[in-house]
């Protein structure tokens, strides 16, 4: 952990309220796949269009492989979620839904000739939301506040009385 | 804050105190946002389960379930069910994978495809192929090898009884050791074959249509009636799970009074318009003279020379079927009159011709019949293009809402409804989005390739989610037919049914080829 840096309340404040709202919004798109009956994503994955459509074209192609996805998915954005809202294992769950949204953004980025039969919520050249959210991430990755607050206070406290370093 | 940060410094260098309140609150600042999310969560849950179950509790339907279970098992201590297959074209296919057999061929593509399971987990039906009648060599020899192969659904093994191949159909009615079959050639053979079999005491599935001629359906209809054998035609729609609930839909009266009824197809590959005499690479199919038995083949229709594009594209030519009618419409017709009970219409106008596919065929590719039912207060409208696939669903309209039923279920309420009138205006029922649909099939793969396949299972006439597995509607209703057979009972496309919809489809076939308006004597049961 950088403690050298030093942060003026104010950035700590911001930076921690991101992480909280992006949080927020991850962990309800995991909770909202488990509450709807048989969400799956192979709709999202039949819409795949640019570089990674041969790879999702091969997910749904083997049934059981999606069923995984789906809950690697599912689970995996309610597990970056809460460590987003509670500052656990921050710069993890930071590195892993940048990861994730920058596969999503993949799979149907605005690109000039793309088009998808679902319209987006907003206009998009090139960058879209999904987009700047990854990069978002990045940013709480490289200017870590689980530190400032969050749960990882505690677990930096009892890796370094267990005698280990963190990071 | 700063002076905290540089404390915890020092304390990471040095022997390490108890944890400061302070810092424990800023440990533990996501609680209170988690406590808070947990909070909308659930108001948002409850809110939504209460929007969706007070509009299915005002509309009744909260008790609407998918039929989860199989009906009668049908194997188990029941004798050995012996079955000829006459025909064995693609639709022959179907059946044989229906009653638990697969071609070798079949078994390994379905392996790498990952559906083997599903067909493996089917129940075993305990019934043996032991005949296959085809005028075509190479058909026939596929036949032999699916009813040979030892793989089987259900657990079920072999039955080591010997595969006969017999060359004409009156050679297998003739044989004692067939007990029922199962007819899948070309329209004109269908009655016929069916009325030879109900005579030698077959039981009889039968391909839709019914038959060719009105002669041919009131013959056809007087022999199953005065025989003892189970006859079911085959239109497997009522054994898709959503077919029972719009069975209940239609019970609660959901959609007020039912007017108009729209049925639709909607094809634009040459496949779809049936023009079928050339493999994927676009080479001709396999088949002559020495290999196919012609005259047989054309059985009762005027004679003419061998032709590979008849004896593919059978369905272009009036000789043989009456073209979308009696192939497609009558799946649709068939959907109809299970929900509604329908029967003949009072009236029937067709119009239409040969528009886009300009080939040497007698059938029209843009066909419109409109059916009427003057004591129903009722018309049934079809309306069939084979130059534009734009889905155009199948929708019962009533005054006060629409349902459309295809491999799934929505039914939207009429903006002027009398009935939702009070739930449209306090805006729990929105009469531009569907206020209730059911689709079983929800997050399934898709699993149909091609443009003619897809379009029959847009109509449900392909698989049905049972306990989320995907189980083959046209296995389901080989089931119900050998169920009667062994139990008793009718089923669902009994001859009643099949004579209902041979009127209807002659009728209109005769308003298009007669350019007049037809009608149904119902004392004389003729159609003038």
């Amino acid at each position: 952990m950088k403690e050298n840096i030093i942060y003026t309340p104010v950035q700590k404040f911001i930076l921690v309220a991101l992480r909280l709202l992006i949080g927020w919004h991850i962990l309800y798109e995991g909770f909202s796949k488990l509450l709807i009956p048989n969400w799956s994503s192979i709709a999202f994955l039949k819409e795949s269009k640019w570089i990674l459509s041969g790879f999702s074209n091969w997910i749904i192609a083997h049934p059981d492989l999606l069923r995984i996805i789906d809950i690697l998915n599912t689970w995996g954005l309610i597990a970056i979620g809460m460590g987003l809202i509670l500052g656990l294992f921050t710069r993890a769950a930071a590195i892993s839904g940048a990861i994730l949204l920058f596969i999503y953004y993949l799979n149907n980025p605005p690109l000039i000739g793309l088009e998808y039969s679902v319209p987006s919520e907003g206009s998009y050249l090139i960058i879209s939301k999904t987009l700047i959210e990854s990069a978002a991430l990045i940013a709480l990755a490289v200017f870590p506040s689980g530190y400032i607050a969050g749960l990882d206070i505690l677990v930096s406290r009892f890796s370094n009385r267990n005698g280990k370093m963190v990071e | 804050m700063e002076q905290s940060s540089k404390s915890e410094q020092g304390n990471n260098l040095s022997q390490k105190p108890a944890i400061k309140r302070r810092t424990l609150l800023k440990a533990l600042v996501g609680l209170p946002v988690l406590g808070v999310f947990a909070i909308e969560l659930f108001k948002k849950w409850t809110f939504d389960q209460e929007k969706k179950h007070r509009i299915l509790r005002e509309l009744g339907l909260d008790n609407i379930q998918a039929p989860a279970v199989l009906k009668s098992p049908t194997g188990g201590h029941s004798e050995l069910l012996r079955i000829g297959l006459i025909g064995f074209g693609s639709r022959a296919v179907t059946h044989a994978n229906g009653l638990g057999f697969m071609h070798p061929d079949d078994v390994e593509a379905m392996k790498k495809d990952d559906t083997l399971n599903d067909w493996l987990a089917q129940e075993n039906l305990n019934v043996a192929i032991t005949g296959i009648c085809d005028v075509f060599d190479l058909h026939a020899e596929r036949g032999l090898a699916t009813a040979r192969n030892n793989v089987h659904p259900g657990g079920g093994a072999s039955s080591n009884l010997p595969v006969k191949r017999y060359h004409s159909y009156q050679e297998m009615l003739d044989d004692k050791d067939i007990d029922a079959v199962m007819i899948a050639t070309p329209d004109h053979h269908h009655s016929p074959i069916a009325v030879a079999a109900a005579r030698a005491g077959k039981h009889v599935y039968c391909e839709k249509s019914p038959a060719h001629s009105e002669e041919q359906l009131n013959e056809l209809y007087e022999t199953v009636k005065n025989s003892k054998i189970v006859y079911q035609l085959g239109h497997q729609i009522t054994k898709s799970t959503i077919f029972q609930q719009a069975s209940d839909i239609i019970k609660k009266d959901i959609l007020g009074k039912i007017t108009l009824v729209e049925t639709t197809t909607n094809r634009n590959t040459a496949d779809g318009a049936w023009i079928r005499n050339l493999d994927k690479n676009g080479k001709p199919k396999p088949g002559d003279e020495k290999s196919i038995d012609w005259e047989q083949w054309l059985g009762a229709a005027p004679k003419v020379p061998f032709s590979l594009d008849r004896y593919y594209n059978w369905t272009k030519f009036f000789d043989y079927d009456i073209g979308l009618i009696g192939q497609l419409f009558t799946h649709e017709f068939d959907a109809v009159n299970q929900l509604l009970r329908i029967g003949i219409p009072k009236s029937v106008v067709s119009s239409g011709g040969i528009y886009y596919w300009k080939d040497n065929r007698d059938i029209p590719d843009l066909l419109h019949c409109v059916f009427e039912y003057p004591d129903r207060d009722l018309t049934l409208l079809y309306s069939a293009t084979l130059a534009n696939s734009r889905n155009r669903g199948r929708v019962f309209m009533g005054h006060d809402a629409s349902m459309e039923l295809g491999d799934a279920i929505s039914i939207t309420a009429d903006g002027d409804s009398t009935r939702y009138q009070k739930q449209i205006e306090s805006g729990l029922i929105d009469p531009s989005s569907p206020m209730v649909s059911f689709n079983p099939n929800l997050g399934k793969i898709d699993a149909v390739s091609g443009a003619t396949e897809k379009y029959f299972a847009a109509r449900g006439l392909t698989t049905t989610t049972i306990n989320g597995r995907q189980v083959d509607v046209t296995y389901l209703h080989i089931k119900e037919w050998i169920d009667c057979i062994r139990n008793g009972g009718t089923p669902a496309c009994n001859i009643e049914r099949a004579f209902e919809e041979g009127v209807a489809c002659l009728m209109a076939h005769k308003s298009y080829v007669e350019k007049r308006r037809t009608t149904w004597d119902p004392v004389n049961r003729k159609i003038v």
